[in-house]
């Protein structure tokens, strides 16, 4: 299920439809990214915060936030927040902390304006990449391909220490599983799998790199990487480092004892 | 000079005669050496004339060597009208620099001043390489004119036979100083750059390794005339060192000197240069093997380079006959190639053997599998010093977790550019780096990163070729740990380029820091952080006692087990001599870097230097270390890292007191003639003496002073090392050897805890015979068996105390948990107070720790032992060595376990309790897995939809009920029923449920709920009833987590319902039953999870919010 970029337009039927959802969500958060700033000025959030008075004035009912939103291409449950954060600046004098805006967005009926409540919610709801729902769709997305993976490998008789207990024990910096005795995949050895339910491109890639495989190869020596909705095939050019990127469990595994190659 | 090598090569004399008239004094006079009677007094200069004349005569052969040799003035030359300048260039040698020979005799208050800058002064050459050639004058004046200046060694020394000239005569006049008209036996010649480092055998690039000294001129060889050998030979009255070795050497030598004549017979006056190469090739071979063990060359090493060289140049002769007579002179070499080619670890050791090394990859692949090492090539973490609780704050924890980072990414980007043209370690990692020492210091981070930089050190500079080469050009260990193991191209690649020779980087290469080490110096020396460097060099010590505290065992020999055993003890005894030296020369690198300086400094400021630095102690006791080790005789060793350790010193520490001591003892071992000590290990402690002394390294060794108490010590020193030297051998020869009836190796040493509280209070009598009993007992069995008990008493131990972490104090912590959380609530005020008082109630019990400590081992130790030790074990002896390792373990366990279970059980208690009090109102921890970790039904085939399926299906079926909606957009009644029967199986389906899922769809369905209640008029078909108690009884059945119903009555749906439905309240009626029933499921929701949110009763709710709304309409 690799994908070529150049290969994009020609090869995308043969993709399934989650790998088309994952990129998209890619892309469309890379966008988001680039006009945040402009979302984020204090110029911008009064605007916003003006218009979205007036719109509820006019009409309660009305979806004001979430036709704002889309009025300046921005993602609904972002401008649900920067209103917010607005609105609270307002009613308590005083910058509102994360956690209490976190808050308030995961469960709008802390909001103390019913108005308001329901019009973040219905941000929240319609927005297809951010917000609270969205963040739990994607972690338990993640969750359930661990649990397969985690059948996997007991299938195949490795044995691991996952996560939660290598957190117990202290470990800074935790793959998703420790294989207890190296294997072979492939030709490389592997001490670690890291699962990632998403396609790998580029940028979100150098960012694993950045913040979780070099971390583990810096503690567990080289492992073993599975995007489950493929990824870009130039970004496997690590393997020689220890670093080994799959999109599905592999077949190719030898271990310290006997070959269990099945192809 | 040359008449003697002229009756030689006319056979006037034979070889033999002609080395026994070497060995002995100037006064013998055997009766076959008439003809060398009258050159008696040139004796001694005859070793460095002809060893400077082999290098003449073969300077054709060796074109294609390495490199070329030099030309000298007179190599054409044959007679004895060469012998005043011979014998003047031989002397001149010892001149070149001041090196072993200046060292010894040198005495600073009595040499005269010569040059302007010293008149005045108090007279003594700087005998740095900027002087190199004054000093050696200046110690000839002084030898000859104040030979009453009391000589460490005792004895005085005649010097009548060595002329003057060259020393009182200005360098303008007589030009014997000028290298490239006389050069020294191996120096510099004409065409090589004086200022590079130059031997005649190859010219050596060693100025880019060494950005902190100049290049120097090296490789030549030590002084021989003025060998202090001879001196102590002709004028000591140690015995040790007059005696002369006779044994399987010599008759060995004397039948190939049968052959060697054989040979020139048929050669007589034909000889061509080639064969007069081999002739005098045997005969350097004959004269390093006798000359080993009076030291007449203290830098065998160089030598052996030389005869190497000769050996390997046969490629440039074309005849046959050559070609035979090369091979005859390598099949009558054999016993003593053998000896090299054996030891790998010599070769290890220096570059110059690469050669050998070279050989040995070819004739064994399995060599190069040795070197594909573990593929982990970074430190691994380690909970038990890597951990939270290893660090004072969450915050330094947190610090380092990001340093360990930067460090790899730092050292992956100099992996991968720094062999780039224009890449700049400084430049580019520099600030980087320094940022990363400010946030170690603003962290109290150093003894952690110090650690691991030690430790990735080790990890990736360990290889044997020196330290490995780099990462990216080079092949070396490193490289190959970056391969796969079926990477069969580059792995070929690799080994083509072991196979094929290499830049040789000749005898005697300065102290450099090849390949990945570079890495490390360039990060320390970017960093420049005084804090860090005094944790590593800690660090570093540490290690190294660690290291060479490893002990010698001799073990007997006993079955084919021996070879097994000593196999592994070689390898092990190389990973641990390569680790110590490479940990060595950082740590020297370290110490003495704050004193580098690029010149030599200036005589005063020299001795204010020795003046305030005397007054400090040395980080590490290298001389301490060096006395046990030859007392223990474990010199082989710890020679070799001391070795490395003072290669890297700075001018002035030679001078000081402290290393004075430690020059001069390391001295005396290669003086010292220990003829019982094996061959290869003699010979390796040799040749990196012999290094030290010849590397012309910042060090030039000083003189003696007059105090005598130096000497002195160093003289009972010598008498106290002496007759034990000789006892070194049956231990060094086992591992390098591997011959002969004892078996010597290393082991670990372990030494339990002592647990004085625990152990019987026995008699200190009774205690000391049971030790020795104990002794006794393993004497007179197979050293396996005793450290298979050492071994199985530390794991054992260990793993006891592990056991108690895991059971009793894991046991006791849930149970403070419990406490505390009944308490904590009480009084929120002192939570230190109440730390104290749960701890103290639980410490009586940790006392059972040392109970069931001593149940497990006497548990586990048995079944351990039993299945290490062979099967025919007898019964007795299975018994004793079962309780003698219960016994150990259970010392060092409950030793440990008494002296830390309090502090164990509060570190613990502790860390429960911030945990605690982070998630505040929370169900603890094991409370809530419980709920979460309900089972799937009997029989459940896991294959419900996914929860992220559902909550995305939910999503959307919200995204239509709370709008926008598009025209005539509505939500199927099926559809929705057909919704939640899958919600349904998803939820009782527990496989793939977490609780952030689990928590959504809760939410998510109160949301539904409340929607539909308002949305009456949305759904078409109106069994919005039906539905809302089909999703009431999946809360109730299907939900393991808490379902927020009261969230159904919120601010926000009140608001919307009252703008959905203004003036209707039609729908609110139809759900009377489902609001009393909601009602309930409120109730059992709040009152079992604790819910922090407002306790509202949902019909008073309603009943207020009807109100509202009847208001409004």
């Amino acid at each position: 299920m690799h994908v070529n970029p150049a290969g994009l337009q020609f090869s995308i039927h043969s993709q399934s439809q989650s790998t088309l959802l994952s990129i998209f969500s890619q892309e469309y958060q890379k966008q988001i990214k680039r006009t945040h700033a402009k979302h984020h000025t204090a110029e911008a959030a009064e605007t916003y915060y003006q218009r979205y008075l007036n719109g509820v004035m006019k009409n309660a009912a009305a979806p004001v936030l979430l036709e704002l939103a889309n009025e300046v291409d921005f993602a609904p449950s972002l401008m649900a927040r920067i209103v917010l954060e607005r609105f609270l600046q307002e009613r308590e004098q005083a910058i509102p902390s994360k956690t209490l805006i976190n808050s308030m967005l995961r469960d709008p009926s802390q909001i103390p304006d019913g108005v308001l409540a329901n019009q973040v919610y219905q941000c929240t709801v319609n927005d297809c990449c951010y917000g609270p729902l969205v963040d739990c769709i994607k972690h338990a997305i993640g969750h359930e391909h661990e649990v397969l993976l985690r059948e996997m490998l007991l299938e195949k008789n490795l044995s691991f220490i996952a996560e939660d207990q290598l957190r117990a024990k202290g470990y800074d910096k935790t793959p998703d599983f420790i294989l207890e005795v190296p294997v072979a995949v492939e030709g490389h050895i592997i001490h670690w799998i890291e699962s990632k339910a998403s396609f790998g491109d580029e940028s979100s890639h150098q960012a694993y790199l950045q913040d979780q495989f070099w971390s583990y190869w810096n503690r567990f020596g080289p492992g073993l990487v599975i995007y489950w909705y493929g990824f870009i095939e130039e970004l496997d050019c690590h393997r020689e480092r220890g670093i080994l990127l799959k999109d599905c469990f592999p077949t190719d595994i030898v271990t310290l004892r006997h070959s269990m190659a099945q192809r | 000079m040359a008449a003697v090598l002229e009756l030689l090569l006319r056979e006037e004399v034979a070889v033999g005669a002609v080395l026994r008239w070497l060995r002995q004094g100037p006064g013998h006079r055997p009766a076959e050496v008439t003809g060398l009677v009258s050159l008696s007094l040139l004796q001694k200069d005859f070793v460095p004339f002809l060893l400077n004349f082999l290098r003449e005569q073969t300077s054709q052969i060796l074109t294609n060597g390495p490199s070329t040799p030099a030309k000298t003035p007179n190599s054409k030359a044959h007679g004895s009208q060469r012998t005043g300048s011979e014998r003047r260039a031989g002397h001149r040698r010892s001149s070149q620099k001041a090196s072993l020979g200046s060292f010894l005799t040198a005495t600073p208050e009595a040499l005269p001043a010569r040059r302007g800058r010293r008149k005045g002064g108090s007279a003594v050459s700087t005998s740095g390489r900027q002087v190199p050639r004054d000093l050696g004058r200046s110690l000839a004046e002084e030898e000859d004119g104040k030979n009453d200046s009391p000589s460490w060694s005792g004895g005085r020394r005649k010097r009548s036979e060595v002329p003057l000239v060259s020393a009182r005569s200005p360098p303008s006049q007589l030009n014997l100083n000028n290298l490239e008209e006389f050069p020294p036996m191996g120096a510099a010649s004409g065409w090589t750059n004086k200022s590079k480092p130059s031997r005649r055998i190859n010219p050596t690039p060693v100025s880019a390794e060494r950005p902190l000294s100049k290049p120097k001129t090296c490789f030549t060889s030590t002084p021989v005339s003025q060998s202090p050998a001879a001196r102590f030979s002709s004028g000591s009255n140690l015995e040790a060192f007059s005696t002369v070795q006779e044994g399987n050497l010599t008759s060995v030598i004397s039948s190939s000197l049968q052959e060697e004549r054989e040979m020139l017979k048929k050669e007589r006056y034909g000889l061509s240069m080639m064969v007069i190469g081999l002739l005098i090739l045997n005969i350097h071979l004959y004269y390093l093997i006798f000359s080993l063990p009076e030291n007449l060359v203290p830098n065998i090493f160089l030598e052996l380079f030389f005869v190497l060289q000769l050996l390997t140049s046969k490629g440039t002769s074309t005849a046959e006959e050559e070609e035979e007579s090369d091979l005859e002179v390598n099949e009558r070499k054999k016993g003593t190639l053998k000896f090299l080619a054996e030891n790998e670890r010599i070769a290890s050791f220096s570059p110059t053997l690469h050669e050998r090394l070279r050989q040995a990859y070819e004739s064994s692949t399995a060599k190069v599998s040795l070197l594909l090492p573990c593929s982990v090539q970074s430190v691994s973490f380690q909970p038990e010093t890597d951990n939270r609780s290893n660090f004072p704050s969450d915050r330094a924890f947190h610090i380092f977790k990001k340093q360990r980072d930067i460090f790899y990414e730092l050292l992956r980007e100099w992996e991968d550019n720094h062999e780039k043209t224009g890449w700049d370690f400084e430049r580019v990692l520099g600030n980087k780096i320094r940022a990363m020492m400010a946030h170690l210091s603003a962290t109290c981070n150093h003894s952690h990163f110090a650690r691991l930089f030690q430790k990735q050190l080790i990890q990736m500079c360990k290889g044997p070729v020196g330290g490995g080469a780099s990462w990216g050009d080079t092949p070396d260990q490193d490289v190959l740990n970056m391969l796969g193991p079926d990477n069969l191209s580059r792995l070929k690649r690799l080994q083509e380029r072991f196979v094929v020779p290499q830049s040789i980087r000749g005898p005697c290469p300065p102290p450099s820091f090849p390949g990945c080490q570079q890495f490390f110096r360039d990060f320390i020396l970017s960093a420049g952080s005084y804090q860090f460097n005094q944790h590593l060099v800690d660090s570093l010590c540490l290690k190294i006692l660690e290291l060479d505290g490893l002990t010698l065992v001799e073990h007997e020999h006993s079955d084919g087990e021996a070879d097994m055993d000593e196999q592994d003890e070689k390898k092990r005894f190389t990973v641990v001599l390569l680790s110590l030296r490479l940990l060595a020369k950082f740590l020297g690198f370290l110490v003495f870097l704050p004193y580098r300086t690029v010149e030599q400094p200036t005589r005063d400021l020299q001795d204010s230097a020795v003046a305030l630095r005397n007054q400090t102690l040395p980080v590490l006791d290298v001389l301490k270390l060096l006395r046990q080790s030859i007392r223990d005789h474990r010199s082989i060793l710890t020679v070799p890292w001391i070795v490395e350790f003072l290669s890297l010193a700075d001018h002035i520490a030679p001078f000081l007191d402290y290393y004075r001591k430690v020059f001069c003892l390391l001295l005396l071992m290669v003086l010292s003639e220990d003829k019982e000590m094996s061959f290869l290990n003699k010979l390796l402690i040799l040749a990196v003496l012999g290094w030290l002394f010849q590397v012309e390294s910042p060090v030039s060794f000083p003189s003696f002073s007059h105090q005598d108490s130096v000497p002195l010590v160093d003289q009972q020193l010598l008498y106290t090392c002496c007759p034990y030297l000789g006892e070194l051998r049956k231990l060094l020869a086992s591992f390098v050897a591997g011959s002969g009836a004892k078996n010597g190796g290393f082991i670990r040493k372990i030494t339990p805890t002592a647990a004085e509280s625990l152990a019987p209070k026995t008699s200190v009598t009774q205690r000391k015979l049971q030790v020795e009993l104990e002794q006794a007992f393993f004497h007179n069995q197979p050293p396996s068996l005793r450290r298979t008990v050492e071994f199985v008493a530390e794991r054992v131990g260990s793993n006891c105390v592990k056991h108690i972490k895991a059971t009793l104090v894991a046991e006791l912590v849930q149970r403070a948990e419990v406490m505390l959380q009944d308490k904590v609530k009480e009084e929120d005020a002192n939570h230190d107070k109440l730390l104290e008082e749960v701890c103290a109630h639980l410490y009586e019990e940790g006392a059972q720790a040392l109970i069931k400590g001593r149940e497990f081992c006497k548990k586990k130790g048995p079944e351990a032992v039993r299945v290490l030790l062979p099967e025919e074990t007898s019964a007795a002896v299975l018994n004793s060595a079962e309780d003698i390792a219960v016994e150990l373990a259970t010392e060092k366990a409950c030793g440990w376990l008494s002296a830390n279970i309090a502090a164990l059980i509060k570190r613990e208690v502790k860390a429960t309790f911030n945990r605690m009090l982070k998630v505040p109102g929370l169900p603890l921890p094991s409370e809530d897995a419980l709920e979460l970790r309900r089972d799937c039904p009997p029989g459940c085939q896991h294959r419900a939809p996914f929860p992220s399926q559902i909550i995305n299906e939910i999503k959307d079926v919200l995204c239509v009920a709370v709008g926008p909606r598009d025209e005539g957009e509505v939500i199927d009644h099926d559809w929705l029923e057909c919704l939640l029967g899958r919600l349904s199986q998803t939820l009782r389906c527990r496989k793939f449920m977490c609780p952030t899922s689990e928590q959504q769809l809760a939410k998510c369905t109160v949301e539904l709920a409340s929607l539909l209640g308002e949305s009456v008029m949305i759904i078409k078909s109106n069994p919005t009833y039906g539905l809302l108690k089909l999703l009431l009884s999946v809360w109730k059945e299907d939900f393991g987590a808490p379902v927020p119903v009261q969230l159904m009555f919120s601010r926000k749906n009140i608001a919307s319902l009252t703008l959905a439905n203004k003036g209707s309240l039609v729908c609110i009626h139809l759900l009377q039953d489902f609001l009393k029933e909601l009602e309930m499921l409120s109730r059992v929701f709040t009152s079992e999870h604790r819910i922090e949110e407002p306790r509202t009763n949902p019909r008073e709710l309603t009943r207020q919010s009807l109100g509202t709304v009847t208001a409004q309409s």
